[in-house]
């Protein structure tokens, strides 16, 4: 008899948690045969194409699209008084607001849908776009979110004069849309007010855009014999766009397919419900076929989801030996036209309120004041849990601040003030249930692998060098030590449009021992059908490339709320291990009347269960799962299936320690990253090559945050930013090499003790590459300068600072 | 249409013929009379590199020139460069060494880097980094996949020389 492979060995087959397993997508993508959005073609297809507007605020007079319907080949041009009848020429946002979904009578942004032209190809629908006369008369331009609160300034949604309660309490001002707060304004007041030091900043993280490689974009189907619609389209939750789908049209929710095919990459922007979803949906319900709408780069930079644009007052005290005493935030946020922005329903700041960070404060405050302006909609979380980026930046940059205040060195002042992980389970201030964290090991670790003290003695050296005019260039250290808050969520308190925020995990287990798993959430490269099957190798014992994963498809996946805000790993991965607990629940009963022993008796070995004490007698999942269709066995059904709802007890809070090393030319404004070094904690580890590309991917993301890429407005309200000339994507020419370190702290609420790490690196590492650049000056009296730290910008703040001389 | 032109070309070593307008650009004719859906439109505006496909031995975005220009040439797409039975090498290291994460990108990527080992055999990281600077990755922060176009040249100049 051969040897029996030990339990390491058939650990190892299974190729399950912590394994760095190849990835099951990589096939399709590397020979060409990925199938997204625009690659689908159906017979009969028609193409939509928006006429936009290029003013920022103008009344429509007029709209006259005979020209346009003249051209042989269009079929149809939708304006708001055909979508009216409907009740569609609105739609509700994610955030208790409502959006045009055509231009009702005006236009508030440049880039704004104004007109849906359906023609037989994309050319021809381009063509009859210009042919569109429209009539606008301009209106004054707010694109400042200080100025639309001026007693006197343009009243820019008409259809809210007069409505003093929104969504989210009351609204001050004809531009304001609601006042958040959170924690205890006079106790932080006091404590700050009482301090040995103080550090008064206003920071301001810039409107960005998360710009897929991949646009947005649909097919919609209505097949009128069946009555039955099918929409295609780069959704990041495509079950939550089939329920807005079936509330916006009537139609019911079980004659509606929506299927997420491939995605090009999310970040975010994909999450809204845009107009040309619904301008699909009502064509291809008119002309009965089917009807393709995939915006190009320049309407996916104008006009889809921007990011942040957050206005952060920050003040925050310590005694003169560095304790933090308290922390004060006010926030102006600038949400563009209509407040669309992507949070759960009760957080319309999401959760900014992290932001007292990886640090005990005794006491804090934070408020946020939500304001239109004529600007493009969204607010989206690019590659971050709610807000969480902003708010990890603003505490980030007032700790550097606090410590040029205080004289102290940023890192010791982190130190004495983080969190100890004897604190954990730790209440913030600010009202969150931090899960676990180690941060002091975390810092120590980091500091130590990048010689800090060596840095900076290098540093103080490079000072002493330029003072005497031996070199043009400086150095600075970017420090962050981050918290993020993810995995929303508790479903008591997070809701999308009262869909609460739960996910789902259903398994079939076929006869032979392999497996199919559908789950609620969906990959835009994250590697789904890779880990999840890793997740679920642990749970039951089969090899992981015996598990097919699927997502996406409405029709055959259970409900869920999507990937967005790292949820995907925190809740559909915990949906994934708990059905895969009830498989293996039944699996022992069959194991049991196999082996003719008590359930009891039985003791889970990797891929078996094995008589206690007895470990030759034993059942594979394989034998098992075999035995479930073809046993008649008494007390059981037969089948081997489970699905989990999971619902979190809590969110997950990941955090990392980031050093970055800069170089700056003073007199180009060109800097160079010497080394980057990233500690993340993101729990339990499930594929660590993947955990890696996810953070080597959100550092180069937060490289072109911090560094350039930003959407920018004149005074007129044009889009100053608004191809790839100008909005900037790093390439591989201007993209350091990372250096990726981990500790490993569970999660003790998350039954694998995962916790998420698609976001960590933009969160963590937008701080880090921005207090590089803050960190070079600190010698020369800079305490605050606005991103992006383009070469211009950073030309401009050593000429500030007197230093070209 | 009336003024729609005969087209010619050759597309993964088969001669294809198809009727496109004057103004069709390359990309489109590729996917949508061609069925060719490998590279992708990612900006239109020739910036970003996803519709890379080879002309007559060169890189060239096909966003950016019309159908009527490859008339009678010889154009390879990802579709062209290996097949699912021997996959070309630098679509094994990709896998290898996650050079990919959404996909987007990656037919636009793997072609332009086959036809950089092809100019230049043994690059170096620099190299790499600059001969792959036309085309954009919004997931991998490029490190892996330049560490997947380095494994790849190597791997091709180690069967060479063992071939000689």
């Amino acid at each position: 008899m051969k040897d029996l492979p030990d339990s390491e060995e058939r650990r190892a087959n299974l190729k399950g948690l912590g394994c760095a397993r190849k990835r099951v997508e990589d096939a399709r993508f590397t020979q060409g045969k990925g199938n997204y959005v625009d690659d689908i073609k159906l017979p009969g297809m028609l193409f939509g194409d928006f006429v936009r507007s290029p003013y920022a605020h103008a009344r429509v007079k007029s709209i006259n699209a005979e020209a346009a319907l003249a051209l042989p080949g269009v079929i149809a041009v939708l304006t708001a008084k055909d979508l009216e009848p409907l009740g569609l020429h609105w739609m509700p946002t994610l955030a208790g607001d409502k959006q045009m979904v055509l231009a009702d009578g005006k236009v508030l942004f440049q880039g704004q849908e104004v007109a849906f032209v359906v023609a037989t190809d994309r050319y021809i629908a381009a063509d009859a776009v210009e042919l569109v006369e429209v009539d606008y008369e301009d209106l004054p331009v707010v694109v400042d979110p200080f100025k639309a609160q001026a007693p006197d300034a343009p009243v820019l949604r008409e259809d809210l004069e007069g409505v003093t309660e929104g969504a989210h309490g009351p609204r001050r001002h004809h531009n304001h849309i609601f006042t958040w707060e959170q924690g205890d304004a006079a106790g932080a007041n006091a404590a700050i007010d009482g301090s040995e030091v103080i550090a008064e900043e206003t920071i301001y993280y810039h409107r960005t855009h998360p710009c897929p490689l991949e646009t947005c974009g649909c097919v919609a189907s209505m097949d009128k014999i069946n009555g039955k619609l099918t929409l295609w389209g780069t959704f990041q939750a495509p079950h939550v766009v089939r329920t807005v789908a079936s509330l916006l049209s009537g139609i019911d929710e079980h004659n509606i397919r929506v299927v997420s095919p491939d995605i090009g990459g999310g970040f975010g922007n994909k999450v809204g419900v845009y107009p040309g979803y619904v301008c699909s949906i009502v064509a291809t319900i008119v002309t009965g076929k089917p009807v393709k709408w995939v915006e190009d780069r320049m309407e996916n930079l104008m006009a889809t989801a921007f990011a942040r644009d957050y206005w952060m007052k920050g003040r925050i005290g310590a005694t003169k030996d560095g304790r933090i005493t308290g922390l004060h935030a006010h926030v102006t946020a600038d949400h563009g036209a209509f407040d669309a922005c992507a949070d759960p329903t009760k957080f319309p700041a999401g959760f900014f309120h992290i932001c007292t960070g990886s640090y005990d404060i005794p006491v804090a405050y934070c408020a946020v004041d939500g304001v239109y302006t004529n600007k493009a909609p969204g607010g989206v979380a690019y590659r971050c849990s709610f807000r969480v980026t902003e708010a990890a930046y603003f505490i980030e940059r007032m700790i550097e601040i606090l410590a040029i205040k205080l004289g102290m060195d940023a890192a010791e002042l982190r130190r004495i003030n983080f969190i100890r992980a004897d604190q954990f389970p730790y209440t913030s201030a600010l009202g969150w249930e931090y899960d676990s964290g180690d941060y002091h090991t975390a810092w120590d670790k980091a500091l130590k692998a990048v010689d800090y003290e060596g840095l900076r003695r290098e540093q103080a050296e490079r000072v002493e060098a330029f003072r005497r005019g031996e070199t043009r260039k400086l150095l600075g250290i970017g420090l962050t030590h981050f918290t993020e808050i993810v995995g929303a969520g508790p479903v008591k308190n997070c809701d999308i449009l009262g869909m609460g925020m739960f996910d789902s995990c259903e398994i079939r287990i076929h006869p032979t021992g392999s497996a199919i798993a559908r789950l609620g959430t969906i990959s835009q490269g994250q590697g789904h059908a890779t880990t999840f099957a890793q997740i679920l190798a642990s749970e039951t014992g089969i090899p992981a490339d015996k598990i097919t994963i699927e997502e996406g498809d409405t029709d055959t996946a259970p409900y869920g709320l999507g990937t967005y805000g790292s949820r995907s790993t925190p809740v559909a991965g915990a949906a994934t291990a708990m059905a895969g607990r009830k498989i293996r629940a039944k699996a022992q009963m069959i194991a049991a009347y196999l082996l003719e022993v008590h359930d009891d008796d039985l003791e889970w070995d990797v891929d078996r269960f094995a008589v206690k004490g007895a470990p030759e007698r034993f059942k594979t999942m394989a034998e098992i799962a075999y035995a479930a269709y073809n046993q008649a066995i008494p007390g059981v059904e037969p089948g081997l299936e489970a699905v989990s709802y999971y619902d979190p007890p809590n969110m997950t809070y990941p955090f990392g320690a980031y050093i970055c090393v800069m170089e700056i030319d003073v007199d180009t404004g060109e800097h160079e990253i010497r080394q980057f070094y990233a500690l993340d904690d993101c729990g339990t580890r499930i594929n660590p090559m993947i955990i890696e590309g996810q953070v080597h991917g959100g550092l180069t993301e937060a490289l072109a945050i911090a560094m350039g890429q930003e959407i920018a407005y004149d005074d007129m309200g044009n889009v100053r930013t608004g191809t790839l000339m100008d909005f900037f994507l790093p390439t591989a020419w201007e993209t350091p090499n990372y250096q990726t370190d981990w500790t490993e702290t569970p999660s003790p609420h998350h039954p694998i003790g995962a916790k998420g790490v698609g976001e960590s690196p933009n969160v963590g590492g937008v701080p880090a590459f921005s207090n590089a650049v803050h960190d070079a000056f600190r010698a020369f009296g800079l305490t605050q300068t606005h991103m992006p730290h383009d070469h211009w910008r950073i030309w401009r703040t050593a000429r500030d600072l007197g230093l070209h001389g | 249409m009336s003024n729609r032109m005969h087209l010619t070309l050759k597309v993964n070593g088969e001669a294809v013929e198809t009727l496109a307008e004057p103004r069709e650009l390359l990309i489109h004719v590729l996917r949508e009379r061609l069925g060719i859906t490998g590279p992708h439109i990612g900006c239109e505006t020739s910036h970003c590199g996803a519709c890379t496909v080879d002309m007559d031995g060169k890189s060239v975005k096909a966003c950016t020139i019309f159908a009527a220009q490859a008339q009678g040439a010889e154009i390879t797409t990802i579709e062209g460069i290996g097949t699912p039975d021997s996959l070309h090498v630098l679509q094994e290291m990709f896998r290898e060494h996650h050079g990919l994460q959404c996909g987007f990108c990656t037919p636009g990527m793997i072609t332009r880097a086959w036809r950089l080992l092809q100019e230049t055999p043994s690059p170096t990281e620099e190299e790499v980094r600059f001969g792959m600077a036309g085309n954009l990755c919004r997931c991998t922060g490029y490190q892996n996949i330049v560490k997947a176009v380095l494994a790849a040249a190597n791997e091709l100049n180690t069967v060479k020389e063992a071939a000689e």
